[in-house]
């Protein structure tokens, strides 16, 4: 369990001769054990702000700190789910869960145990000699879910790892995430465009505003667990959450811009283009 | 109506494939010429399949030597007889190095392309999971490519052989291809046909016996369309 502090960040990409902006002046406590969801629209960076808390990419400036220290680059103790799961093919079901401990140099014995029982938690103890292609999308993100958890990461970070999933399959990860997240008394970060997924699952979500993202509200979920991405306050906290997104995207501003305009004598429908 | 000179009769070809056999011949030529291929075709892989994976890490490498390789390729490779002959006078290393230069850069090509494609999330998996270094190339890159390597070794296999025969045709003695041209010198063209049956030969074995079952194999783990 990891404190995690963000301050002041901020990233431009290049891309050609234009700039584009993609964080802006982002500062976030995550508190210790929260499962924080990260939701905004899509391109607003929220993405790009989970690569930086990864360590995969560098802010311009602003800086992130794990239990006071300042991360300098990728390590186990912030492990990431992506949203294929970046399984390796070449390896087994198991020692695609083994492949962290691997690199740490645990032993063989203790590396095969740890990884049984990771799959275990994920309800895959059968497939362990199974082939990554011989799984459904589904038993591939849990394997990656067990990868991470393997590691015993202070932080976990999760790049929308069910989007690509149907909807059924959908249903069944979020209980088991919950569950997961609870046995294993980790922080969580996960990124989603999906509102309602990020109120069935998180103690608080932040909204990142449209490009440049910056923190836009954020919103404490006292919903009691475990959640069902069908219950009654689910569904109205989301709706609170989705008009507080749509908001951002079109400020009030423009809505009056746009009614003044209707209202000027004259002025026809059509003219508006 | 064909002139049997010319076009040796099927039962003429066994005829003269069982006189080669019986004699040694074929089997020395062979023996040779394969000795020559896979030391040849050993150090081609040794070189090409790291040089690969590094030309497509390292944009700096590619700038510069990547250039030189894609220019190597229209060269085929019998070219550098000549020179190879004067560097290295007339013996086995000239026939190696035209081996060498005929496969190197169409392994080197094919692995470098093969990892170029790979998706970018394995290598940023691994480094969230604490690679790093040369683990990155022993643990990630290289069995991640390894279908584009075993392309690779298919077609370097395929160009270190073609490179042998045009080597060993022109001048080099012993050898399959010695063994055919002398069957030109002789006007026995049942003999130059039975070493061509050989060559084939050779190639099929090789294709189904170690590339097929490596090709399988490596089919099978990834679940790249099984046939």
């Amino acid at each position: 369990m990891s404190r995690l502090t963000i301050h002041g960040l901020n990233k431009r990409f290049e891309s050609g001769n234009a700039q584009m902006e993609a964080l802006h002046d982002v500062s976030l406590d995550v508190r210790e054990g929260e499962f924080l969801m990260l939701v905004g629209p899509s391109g607003c960076g929220k993405s790009t702000l989970l690569n930086i808390i990864a360590g995969l990419e560098k802010p311009d400036s602003g800086e992130v700190r794990v239990n006071g220290a300042p991360i300098t680059g990728p390590g186990p103790d912030r492990s990431l789910v992506f949203q294929d799961g970046a399984l390796f093919p070449w390896l087994s079901v198991r020692k695609n869960v083994e492949f962290g401990l691997r690199q740490a140099g645990v032993p063989r014995r203790e590396r095969e145990d740890r990884a049984r029982e990771a799959l275990g938690r994920v309800g895959l103890s059968k497939f362990e000699n199974h082939a990554i292609h011989e799984l459904s999308g589904g038993m591939r993100q849990r394997v990656a879910l067990a990868r991470s958890l393997v590691l015993g990461p202070g932080i976990v970070l999760l790049d929308e790892p069910f989007s690509a999933l149907d909807a059924l399959t959908r249903e069944d990860l979020y209980v088991e995430i919950q569950e997961l997240w609870r046995e294993q008394a980790t922080t969580f970060i996960f990124v989603t465009h999906n509102v309602r997924e990020a109120v069935t699952l998180g103690d608080r979500v932040v909204l990142l505003s449209a490009r440049p993202g910056r923190v836009q509200e954020i919103f404490d979920v006292d919903i009691l667990r475990p959640r069902h991405i069908d219950d009654v306050d689910v569904a109205r906290e989301a709706q609170r959450i989705s008009a507080a997104m749509k908001l951002g995207l079109h400020p009030p501003d423009e809505y009056r811009q746009e009614a003044d305009l209707l209202h000027r004598p004259g002025l026809r429908l059509g003219d508006l283009g | 109506m064909w002139d049997p000179t010319l076009f040796p009769s099927p039962a003429q070809v066994a005829k003269t494939l069982g006189h080669l056999l019986a004699d040694g011949s074929l089997l020395d030529a062979t023996a040779v010429s394969l000795r020559r291929v896979l030391s040849g075709y050993a150090i081609s892989l040794g070189i090409g399949v790291p040089l690969g994976i590094l030309l497509a890490r390292i944009s700096l490498l590619e700038d510069t030597v990547g250039s030189l390789v894609a220019g190597f390729q229209s060269l085929p490779s019998i070219c550098w007889l000549p020179l190879a002959l004067l560097w290295f006078g007339l013996n086995d290393k000239a026939i190696l190095f035209v081996v060498v230069m005929g496969s190197l850069v169409s392994i080197t090509t094919a692995v470098r392309d093969g990892v170029k494609n790979l998706p970018p999330t394995y290598v940023r998996a691994a480094r969230t999971m604490g690679t790093k270094g040369i683990r990155m190339y022993t643990d990630v890159l290289l069995p991640a490519s390894l279908p584009a390597i075993l392309t690779g070794a298919k077609l370097g296999w395929a160009y270190a052989w073609r490179a042998l025969m045009s080597g060993e045709l022109l001048f080099v003695s012993l050898g399959l291809g010695h063994l055919l041209m002398m069957g030109r010198d002789l006007a026995d063209m049942s003999q130059v046909i039975s070493v061509m049956l050989v060559i084939i030969a050779l190639g099929l074995l090789t294709d189904s016996l170690i590339f097929g079952s490596l090709e399988r194999h490596v089919r099978r783990t990834w679940g790249l369309g099984t046939a």
